[in-house]
């Protein structure tokens, strides 16, 4: 009797105890889990606060005259961030005008056109633009892109349009290959993926009830996308251009490469220019003095903000847009 | 009657614009990935030797081949996923599995997205803040640093894409049999989810197999190659930073290497997307 109740005790001591260190266990995980989150959100306040930090001595050298001077001498310790503003900018907005239209026409032709053996193919060779690197877009703008462009496009474009008003002194000056133009066409192809991709995501969500109703009302495919489909997926195709800007404002090499590094803002859009990330990769090392790097460091602060803010809009139309979806 | 043939011609007229266009719009896309690689491949193959991987980096003017460059990228990047995918692997999991619909899943979530997007230039500056002042010289520790940072959202990313698609069935199943949260995590959602997350993975070595920008200033360059266990700690070349400096030079021997190197970047991230391409379609069947 007592002997049985002697071990019904210890076997019970002996699962309190697995039960316990089960328990602690199960802590210890959960803490990792919860630590492993919140790392994610120290990474982000160090990118910031180093940002901050790092950026300082210039903020107390210029104050707000950094964003509006265009002047970046090195030598006599006088740094403008408008340059590379202009330069980010204007290379980002080629780069929307070209890839939003053309990426919007790829989904297109990805779900509604395109023979079905074909859609797969096409699909994984339009994504692999997206899996090059950055660098290799550089390299192969810089040594073969640009060349071509120069002899085949610029030099009769610049041609045809000198003496014209306005598009004279867009597209005017000396064909260089490199320049601002250059830089934003490459980097419309490297967003190209990005936009399509949502694109066609978001194009593949409309119900096909809706477009069966309007194909059955004897409307051609292109009155069926432009007033069944896009306007159904509006909110996602904005937030895929967003996304795509928010990629093309941050892009480093392949602008470094083919953007001419020159602080000048200048009319024509084949001109050399500079971007922000061009200036950071092509100076930084080179940076002497402790003013210099904190100029370049601000410029990167700079940067942060402005991809954050076009990033946060991309986040919160795609997230509502997951939210209809999962409804 | 006359009318009507004209605006049905007209909408004939506009539907055909718009399938060209679109047919247009994407042999465009496919005309530049044909250039592209048509140029890497011509100028890439010219340039490849066997030398490339057993001499290192030459001085201006010399031959030599990218054995430092290659070793030093592989050692940054393993130590990039060792350190990186473990707190990947967790933080994903955090959001899938404990707290969901939490506030501070939420801003996780928020946060995890924008870096995964933001410039990796930036992530360069910040390890250049934290790592190299401190130190005071460029280091492979902060390259790798830099890496690590990039390795983390795409982790955090897929791993809790991957969760998320694990039926919750499994998960009761599991409870219900007295399997504390730890145990069904362990033993039933990651390993359901285990092809996903390690497509994840491939995609974030893909990802930092071509990063340039965030190295320039952490692990800045070097010529030779040691194999004292400080070597983590002097400055460390890599691929892409050698590319980078040798296609922007002016040595024709130098920019033939650069040629190569970016063939053999090409090459291995292409390979990385396809694997992991094929290892989720693998899953979904």
């Amino acid at each position: 009797m007592t002997d049985i109740t002697l071990n019904e005790s210890a076997a019970l001591a002996e699962r309190v105890a697995t039960a316990r260190s089960a328990g602690a266990g199960e802590t210890r995980f959960r803490l990792m889990a919860l630590s492993a989150a919140i790392c994610v959100l120290v990474i982000f306040a160090g990118v910031i606060g180093s940002l901050i930090h790092g950026a300082m001595p210039s903020f107390k050298a210029f104050g707000l005259g950094f964003i509006t001077t265009e002047a970046w001498r090195p030598t006599r310790e006088i740094f403008g961030a408008l340059g590379p503003i202009y330069g980010t900018l204007v290379t980002s907005a080629i780069a929307m005008i070209i890839a939003v239209p053309v990426g919007i026409g790829i989904a297109i032709f990805l779900t509604d056109l395109c023979p079905r053996i074909l859609r797969r193919p096409i699909g994984i060779a339009i994504e692999l633009l997206a899996g090059i690197p950055s660098l290799i877009y550089g390299i192969w703008g810089f040594f073969v892109f640009a060349p071509w462009f120069q002899a085949h496009v610029q030099e009769p474009v610049i041609t045809a349009l000198d003496g014209v008003p306005v598009l004279g002194s867009l597209f005017g000056g000396a064909p260089y290959g490199i320049g601002v133009f250059t830089a934003g066409l490459i980097l419309s192809i490297m967003i190209l993926p990005f936009i399509s991709a949502v694109t066609r995501d978001v194009l593949e969500t409309v119900p096909h009830v809706l477009k069966e109703a309007a194909y059955g009302l004897g409307s051609t495919s292109w009155e069926v996308m432009r007033k069944v489909c896009l306007p159904f997926c509006s909110t996602g195709v904005v937030g895929g251009a967003m996304l795509a800007l928010g990629r093309a404002l941050g892009e480093t090499m392949a602008v470094t490469f083919v953007i001419g590094n020159a602080h000048r803002i200048e009319p024509s859009l084949f001109a050399p220019g500079t971007s922000i990330s061009a200036a950071i990769a092509n100076e930084f090392t080179e940076a002497t003095s402790e003013l210099y790097r904190s100029a370049l460091i601000e410029l990167g602060l700079l940067l942060f903000v402005i991809t954050f803010i076009v990033l946060a809009c991309a986040q919160l139309l795609l997230r509502r847009l997951e939210k209809a979806k999962g409804k | 009657m006359q009318i009507s043939t004209g605006l049905y011609f007209r909408r004939r007229l506009a539907n055909g614009v718009f399938v060209t266009l679109s047919i247009a719009a994407a042999l465009f896309g496919l005309v530049w990935l044909a250039f592209i690689l048509g140029g890497l491949l011509v100028d890439g193959i010219s340039a490849l030797s066997p030398t490339l991987f057993t001499e290192m980096t030459p001085p201006p003017g010399s031959k030599g081949g990218l054995a430092n460059a290659i070793g030093g990228s592989i050692l940054m990047s393993v130590v990039a996923v060792v350190v990186g995918t473990p707190i990947g692997l967790f933080a994903g999991t955090y959001l899938a599995e404990y707290a969901r619909y939490g506030k501070l899943s939420f801003v996780v979530r928020f946060v995890n997205d924008i870096l995964l997007s933001a410039p990796s230039i930036v992530i360069g500056l910040f390890i250049y803040e934290v790592l190299v002042v401190p130190m005071g010289h460029f280091s492979g520790w902060a390259g790798a640093a830099a890496l690590t940072v990039i390795v983390i959202p795409v982790v955090v990313r897929t791993t809790e894409n991957m969760l998320l698609l694990v039926p919750n069935g499994l998960r009761e199943a599991a409870s219900a049999l007295g399997a504390p949260p730890n145990f069904v995590i362990k033993l039933v959602t990651w390993k359901a989810a285990r092809a996903g997350i390690m497509t994840g993975i491939l995609l974030a070595v893909a990802r930092i197999s071509g990063e340039t920008a965030p190295l320039l200033f952490t692990a800045l360059g070097n010529t030779g190659w040691s194999w004292s266990p400080s070597a983590m700690n002097q400055p460390m070349a890599s691929l892409p930073a050698v590319i980078y400096s040798f296609a922007t030079g002016p040595y024709q021997d130098q920019q033939a290497l650069a040629w190569a190197g970016a063939l053999l970047i090409t090459v291995t991230v292409l390979v990385l997307s396809i694997a992991a391409r094929l290892l989720e379609n693998q899953k979904r069947t």
